[in-house]
């Protein structure tokens, strides 16, 4: 799909945003009257600091980056939400943004008149949002709920109703943050679908997602955020690798879980986990296919009978894809105190890309939990894109045959 | 769905306004969140209008009970009774759809960060929600006017003047209140002892002939006091004097139509100033 053949839809030129945050908040006439003579410091925080982008029409557009890199305050922005400082936003035709899409609603309301409400905040006149309500309801599969107030609705059909109000939005360009899991498996799939079908109805839609996966599938390209600026922008593949490869760079994850173990808790200590890439460096990114090492150094501070050390590798949802028990003392049978033991553990990296946790566990007699570290690393597999956790091996064979005859094909 | 082919031209965001997006889209909006509110509060709910009746009935009762029962005050006014009771709907109006505007726009947050739309029709559909419940409790007065004696007289059909103004004085201090406690959380308090000192510098308990010479300068910068006369004379008392005839001179009139437009314009500015900036600051 040749950019230049398809005319402009969204033109972002220069886009520059900042904040003023007061160092001391006044949100009060009485301290407004307290502080007349002490004015009030303000630090800036700059969002954006001059984003230039184009979108065609009828493009999948995605946008990626860590939270606080700056594309919420973008969506806004193209959203009329804020007003940027500096730069200039075009868009073709009419846009409507869905942001956080069951936020938007008024809980005490039912769902019909949140539906017409929202409709006519999209832009819609009263009239087209009537006309759309059970094509709207139906597709969320709450026609039994209609006239219940929002608070009484599970977090999940208010999902629902926020994406049903999405898929039949009639405006040019949309905007869509994080919306793609909605609901149950079936219910995902149908919005799956509902995307393809507005990509191929040559609809234009901006796409915000953490979800690498998604945006490969969806887009046809996009733009990486990082700290205010595009980082990187082009083909969908190559900006979710560099997103996976950035994304944990930054500031650790969740400080590790200290464990509460049967009393055997101060015999020994995971002192140290890391990983390793296959030239010794210490690294949290690793290419598919590229061996990994898992590094572990443990203090023994008193005498542990027939220790195992357990790792898992986690994935990013929290399934377990690989683990294994190491018996750390298959001879004598025990770790004295004193001892340091050196584990390293080198495993073939068959894991499709996507962040990655990696938890130890050390105990005694195969039950006693002596030390617990939960992550004990995390890291990032980055790769062409494939589905699942694993690439088994596998191979295929295409085979095609000219078709026999018309007659044949029409009675099957 | 969109038109593919003839591709609509670039145009620019209009970004976060006050007013922005067409005076259609803009009725229809402030129409349609005042009418759902309306439903929800007042009709959806069992004896929903009864219900919204009480909270003005009680206060009539209360206040003419005590003014001429404990303070045998009233006994010379024809028709004190209806003139209370008319009297409390009205500034029932006010102070009702100000006070529900003062936290409306933090209340609303659930649009105003995700949607684009002309932020004015916050304020402006709590006022107009108002305005159909004032509409309802008024079939409930002039029921009580002709079951008490009152004389219904064409002069009832000006009403409606009386009405709009007194909209235009809400609207505009609504708006002003709205826009200030983004800023100022205080002033939910500092409002609540105000509209109750508006409530008793109004002639809505005593006409404006109790009015003592020393504190008729309140009825000048007060834009309720000749709506409050204006409507006695008009549906009550013909006879009645107006604010005019008590202070004496044109500036009766002129002086709070002044502080009318003062306030609107005042109102609008700020509002329109801040509207840009009102989803960042929430």
């Amino acid at each position: 799909m040749p950019m230049a053949e398809r005319s402009i839809a969204v033109e972002v030129e220069d886009l520059h945003k900042s904040f003023r945050v007061p160092s001391r908040r006044i949100d009060t006439l009485k301290e407004r009257a307290l502080h007349l003579l002490s004015p009030v410091e303000y630090t800036t925080f700059e969002a954006l600091r001059g984003l230039s982008f184009e979108i065609a029409e009828g493009e999948c557009f995605g946008v990626v980056g860590r939270n606080g890199s700056g594309k919420t305050t973008l969506l806004k922005l193209l959203a009329s939400i804020y007003r940027p400082d500096r730069g200039r936003i075009r868009v073709a035709g009419t846009l409507a943004p869905f942001i956080e899409l069951s936020v938007g609603f008024n809980p005490n309301l039912t769902a019909r008149n949140n539906v017409l409400l929202n409709g006519v905040m999209m832009g819609s006149t009263p009239k087209e949002a009537r006309r759309r309500f059970d094509e709207v309801i139906e597709f969320a599969e709450l026609e039994e709920f209609v006239e219940l107030p929002l608070r009484n609705y599970s977090s999940g059909m208010s999902m629902r109703l926020g994406f049903s109000l999405m898929v039949f939005s009639e405006a040019d360009v949309m905007l869509v943050d994080e919306v793609l899991a909605v609901g149950d498996a079936s219910f995902a799939q149908k919005c799956a679908d509902v995307f393809q079908r507005m990509r191929d109805e040559g609809r234009t839609i901006v796409l915000v997602t953490h979800d690498m996966d998604s945006l490969k599938a969806m887009c046809d390209r996009a733009i990486l955020i990082e700290d205010g600026v595009i980082e990187l922008a082009g083909d969908a593949d190559p900006v979710a690798h560099r997103y996976l490869q950035i994304n944990l760079s930054g500031p650790d994850g969740p400080p590790p879980i200290a464990v509460d173990g049967g009393g055997a808790q101060d015999a020994a200590r995971i002192a140290r986990t890391w990983l390793e890439d296959s030239s010794g460096e210490r690294a949290r990114s690793f290419e598919h296919g590229s061996p990994t090492r898992l590094c572990v150094d443990i203090d023994v501070r008193a005498r542990i009978e027939r220790p195992v050390l357990a790792f898992e590798i986690c994935a990013a949802d929290g399934t377990q894809v690989f683990g294994a028990p190491l018996a750390l003392a298959e001879q004598d049978g025990r770790l004295e105190a004193g001892e340091q033991v050196e584990v390293r553990a080198t495993v073939s990296n068959l894991l499709t890309p996507g962040r990655y946790v990696v938890n130890c566990a050390l105990s005694q007699n195969g039950i006693d939990a002596v030390d617990l570290l939960r992550p004990a690393a995390q890291f990032v597999v980055t790769g062409e894109h494939q589905f699942g956790y694993v690439e088994l091996e596998w191979e295929c064979e295409i085979e095609r045959r000219p078709r026999a005859s018309a007659v044949e094909a029409v009675d099957r | 769905m969109s038109a593919v082919g003839s591709a609509p031209a670039l145009r620019d965001v209009p970004g976060p306004s006050a007013v922005g997006g067409g005076a259609k889209r803009f009725f229809e909006l402030t129409w349609l969140l005042a009418s759902t509110d309306f439903k929800l509060n007042y009709l959806d709910t069992a004896f929903g209008y009864l219900w919204s009746l009480m909270r003005p009935l009680l206060l009539f009762g209360v206040l003419y009970t005590v003014f001429t029962k404990v303070l045998r005050f009233g006994g010379d006014i024809p028709h004190y009774a209806d003139l209370v009771l008319f009297n409390i709907i009205l500034y029932g109006f006010f102070s009702e759809s100000t006070t529900r505007s003062v936290g409306c726009i933090p209340g609303s947050e659930h649009i105003v960060r995700k949607t684009q739309f002309p932020r004015l029709v916050i304020p402006l559909s709590v006022v107009l929600t108002g305005l159909f419940n004032l509409c309802l409790s008024l079939i409930a007065v002039f029921v009580f006017l002709i079951a008490t004696g009152v004389t219904p007289r064409l002069t009832w059909l000006a009403l409606p003047l009386i009405l709009a103004l007194l909209l235009l004085l809400t609207a505009g201090v609504s708006t002003l209140l709205s826009v200030l406690y983004v800023r100022f959380r205080d002033i939910a308090q500092i409002w609540g002892v105000l509209a109750l000192a508006i409530f008793y510098a109004s002639p809505v308990l005593y006409p404006v002939e109790k009015v003592p010479h020393s504190l008729q300068w309140l009825l000048l910068i007060n834009p309720l006091a000749p709506l409050l006369t204006a409507g006695r004379r008009l549906v009550i008392d013909p006879n009645a004097p107006s604010t005019v005839d008590i202070v004496g001179s044109a500036w009766g009139i002129i002086g709070p139509a002044l502080v009318l437009v003062v306030i609107c314009v005042t109102a609008f500015w700020l509002f329109n100033r801040a509207a840009p900036q009102v989803a960042e600051e929430l």
